[in-house]
């Protein structure tokens, strides 16, 4: 009981930091909201059982994703224009369509639960560990795994290229 | 929350679709192509928290090990996207992405 009402206002402040990402003004304050929404999703995939889970998606994502969203932000300097808003018909509309969305993937994904939610799994499960997902990758997913450094390796070499200051390619 | 195990899967699915929502929705709304990519990676996160949900249901690590591969995709994919937004800042000397359409042609 304890930790349904701690999923449930974890859940809350993920919600609620995620709207003001979208809604704050300044992008660095969207950053760093995302960063918060990012702690909060870590809450909750602890609270799923899945521990490794939480612990590379506060490294990668709140480490060194938005990190370098962050660097990008401080190196383009906007913090003396302001960003140009949208109409208010759009940002109506935008509301209607996102929320249309909302009811559509609801009624989508609720049907296909409700066939087979009577086959539940082992109750406490530890598959989130880091023995059982390392044995998982390794054995059954061990080919893309060398493809995700093949995928690496090629957007590290693109976004050198593509960064990189240079007359011959510039002109 | 009559599921005696944990909490009821519904929550979860009601809690990824209403971040994947405001995910489109900031995509939607904001002109900013940096808040953009960060929409973007929101609903990625959104997917991501429903395989986890779904593979603590069914106790299987195979989605956890898709989401494994969706954050590795996630940080390509921000890498070269914010490469190419300074790029276009330098041609441009802005992010607004209502610009953005002079790149073709």
């Amino acid at each position: 009981m304890m930790a349904t009402i701690i999923t449930q206002i974890l859940g809350a402040l993920t919600v609620a930091s995620a709207m003001m990402v979208v809604l704050s003004k300044h992008p660095v304050r969207s950053v760093l909201y995302l960063v918060v929404t990012f702690f909060f999703i870590s809450g909750l995939y602890i609270m799923m059982n899945a521990q490794f889970l939480a612990i590379v998606n506060l490294i990668v994502y709140a480490g060194a994703i938005m990190v370098l969203f962050l660097f990008v932000l401080m190196l383009l300097n906007l913090n003396k224009e302001a960003e140009p808003q949208t109409a208010p018909l759009v940002r109506i509309m935008a509301a209607v369509a996102g929320g249309l969305l909302f009811v559509v993937l609801i009624a989508a994904i609720k049907d296909e639960v409700l066939v087979n939610s009577d086959s539940n799994g082992a109750k406490i499960s530890n598959i989130g560990l880091v023995e059982n997902l390392g044995h998982t990758l390794f054995t059954k997913y061990i080919v893309p795994f060398e493809i995700s450094s093949i995928l690496f390796i090629s957007a590290m070499v693109g976004a050198i290229l593509l960064a990189k200051r240079d007359k011959q390619i510039n002109d | 929350m009559e599921n005696t195990a944990s909490i009821d899967i519904n929550f979860y699915i009601i809690l990824a679709t209403l971040l994947f929502a405001i995910g489109a929705f900031g995509v939607m709304v904001r002109r900013n192509m940096i808040v953009l990519l960060m929409c973007i990676e929101l609903m990625l996160n959104a997917v991501n928290l429903l395989m986890v949900a779904f593979s603590n249901k069914y106790a299987n690590p195979d989605a956890q090990i898709f989401v494994f591969f969706i954050i590795v995709v996630a940080a390509a994919e921000a890498t070269v996207g914010l490469s190419i937004l300074i790029l276009a800042y330098r041609q441009l000397r802005s992010i607004d992405v209502n610009l953005f359409n002079k790149l073709k042609g």
